[in-house]
């Protein structure tokens, strides 16, 4: 136990309840969209990848590392596109908006 | 560029990150959340090449690079119906991701002697074993939203027993890879993980795949928090911490929306009861089924005062959610009152029915929630049911023992005429039959919704 860690575990606890808090009020038909937002959220292991990549000693860790950037990219890009798409269908109000409809 | 600007960076990324959960959270500012969330993710990430320690920057964007282009194209291609296990596999590669980071990074410190210290062993340990549960747990769940793997509980005898010897296995893995600091055994607590993660999906039915997909998405938030203590990262402490403490919540959220307690979600023999439900179903229906041509309802439909639409996943499968606006529409020129019932966990997620409905240009104020819409079905004269089941079946009100006795329902058996179209009698999701379409009120017509 040192100085970093107890920093560390500051900002964790203190990051929990945030978690907590700031969703305590979502309506039910955001639970998808929200789910999604903060499934993107968690694609932030892309910098743990890059760290793994940067400071690498083996070919072992670089290949082990360069698979970990490929997913947190997939789970970033991927994840942020896909809640717009669902969060764009609940935006178009008006009725003019009627041409932007998918073929099925 | 030094580091403590570095660590700045990442400050100003976190309060993007924190907001963008923020304005998810309310329907007004949910797209612009969206939007903030991924600008503070691209400052943390734009940042992190500007680390000095780091070199390899060809081979870090080689992989973001491929990464971009698959994630681009699979969200951009999927259909709207299939976003549930597209979110399941996003969910997957992340909890992956972190498993990876830890085996690297102790393949990296394990040669030298006493440089795994504990601080940071147990990081390692935990992203490796929730890592890997939630990347192959995620893909049991893709595989069963996706058909690939059967939707119904699966269970197998000795269940419990495996299940023991496996806790054993992982228990013995995490104290030999400890002591030892052998790669080793870390192998043997990951191979122990994806076992894990798969018998942890397997026993779940389909109809409660989004629970179990919010649940893996905290897990992966809370491994991703774990690669955070082991590389000295805030930016991933308060990420992936923020992630797993929200998705907790939204998963305990979710279970109450269906009207089930995660445990029983998790651990209840969702499958045991099937069997006893099957023969009472039998027994109340034998085949009193009425039919109706597509003329016969226009006909009951036009000669209507209230008309409330259902819509379910077989509507999603179908499109047909255009096609129901236009009839909505249609009846509104002739003074039918039109209103849209959304029962919160209707298609495969919570929501998913409200986005689809919204796409059809389906007016906000005629969509009606499940508490708001079930005391007007006594007045409703005809309630038009598309591709839905479990979410109307009288069963969940009236049959205990039923597997989903309990779930609150829309009342639509309370309507005074219910047509139900649809393309067979085969139970929903659930796999649970439906005493509905035995009602003398209810009026099926077979079609491809």
């Amino acid at each position: 136990m040192n100085a970093q860690l107890v920093a560390e575990l500051t900002v964790f606890a203190l990051a929990v309840f945030l978690g907590f808090e700031l969703i305590a009020k979502v309506p039910t038909m955001l639970h998808t969209p929200l789910m999604s937002g903060t499934n993107a959220i968690h694609g932030i292991v892309l910098i743990g990848a890059m760290l793994i990549v940067g400071t690498a000693d083996s070919g072992l860790e670089k290949a082990l590392g360069f698979v970990a950037v490929v997913f947190g990219t997939i789970n970033i890009v991927g994840g942020f596109l896909v809640t717009d798409r669902m969060l764009e269908m609940f935006k178009q109000r008006q009725p003019d908006d009627g041409e932007r409809e998918r073929e099925p | 560029m030094s580091r403590t600007w570095i660590d700045f960076a990442y400050l100003v990324a976190a309060i993007c990150l924190i907001l963008g959960i923020k304005r998810l959270a309310h329907p007004r500012t949910a797209r612009s959340g969206n939007w903030i969330a991924a600008v503070g993710m691209a400052i943390a990430v734009g940042f992190t090449f500007a680390i000095e320690e780091i070199d390899a920057y060809w081979l870090m964007l080689v992989g973001i690079l491929i990464g971009s282009v698959i994630g681009v194209g699979s969200a951009r291609m999927v259909r709207m119906t299939a976003i549930p296990q597209m979110v399941a596999l996003f969910n997957g590669v992340g909890g992956g991701a972190a498993a990876l980071i830890a085996a690297a990074e102790f393949h990296r410190l394990a040669p030298e002697s006493g440089a795994l210290d504990p601080d940071h062993l147990v990081g390692i340990l935990f992203s490796a074993l929730v890592g890997s549960v939630s990347f192959w747990g995620s893909l049991v769940a893709f595989g069963k939203l996706q058909d690939l793997v059967p939707g119904r509980p699966i269970v197998f005898p000795a269940q419990n027993l495996v299940n023991a010897v496996l806790g054993l296995t992982l228990l013995a893995a995490v104290a030999l890879t400890a002591t030892t600091e052998d790669g080793l055994w870390l192998a043997v607590l990951m191979i122990g993980a994806l076992v894990l993660g798969v018998l942890f999906v397997l026993p779940i039915g389909g109809a409660d795949m989004p629970v179990v997909i919010s649940l893996l998405n905290a897990f992966t938030g809370l491994a991703a928090a774990s690669t955070g203590f082991v590389l000295d990262n805030t930016a991933l402490i308060i990420g992936g911490t923020l992630v797993g403490a929200s998705g907790t919540l939204l998963t305990i959220k979710m279970g109450q929306a269906m009207g089930r307690p995660l445990r029983q979600t998790l651990f209840g023999a969702f499958g045991a009861a099937p069997e006893a439900a099957a023969a009472v179903a039998a027994a109340d229906g034998d085949g009193s089924v009425r039919t109706a041509s597509p003329d016969d309802i226009a006909f009951m439909l036009a000669y209507a005062r209230r008309v409330v639409f259902v819509p379910g996943y077989g509507l999603a499968v179908a499109q047909a959610q255009h096609d129901v606006r236009n009839l909505g529409e249609l009846l509104e020129g002739k003074g039918v009152d039109v209103r849209y019932a959304i029962h919160p966990v209707a298609g495969r997620m919570p929501g998913h029915m409200n986005v689809l409905l919204a796409e059809a240009n389906v007016p906000y104020d005629e969509l009606f929630e499940m508490e708001q819409i079930n005391p007007e079905f006594p007045q409703t004269d005809v309630v038009v049911v598309v591709g839905a089941n479990d979410v109307v079946n009288p069963a969940a009100r009236n049959q205990p023992g039923n597997p989903i006795y309990g779930m609150p329902i829309l009342d639509v058996d309370k309507a005074h005429n219910v047509v139900v179209i649809k393309r067979s009698l085969s139970p929903g999701f659930a796999g649970v039959d439906n005493p509905l379409f035995y009602d003398p009120k209810t009026v099926m017509l077979f079609d491809d919704a």
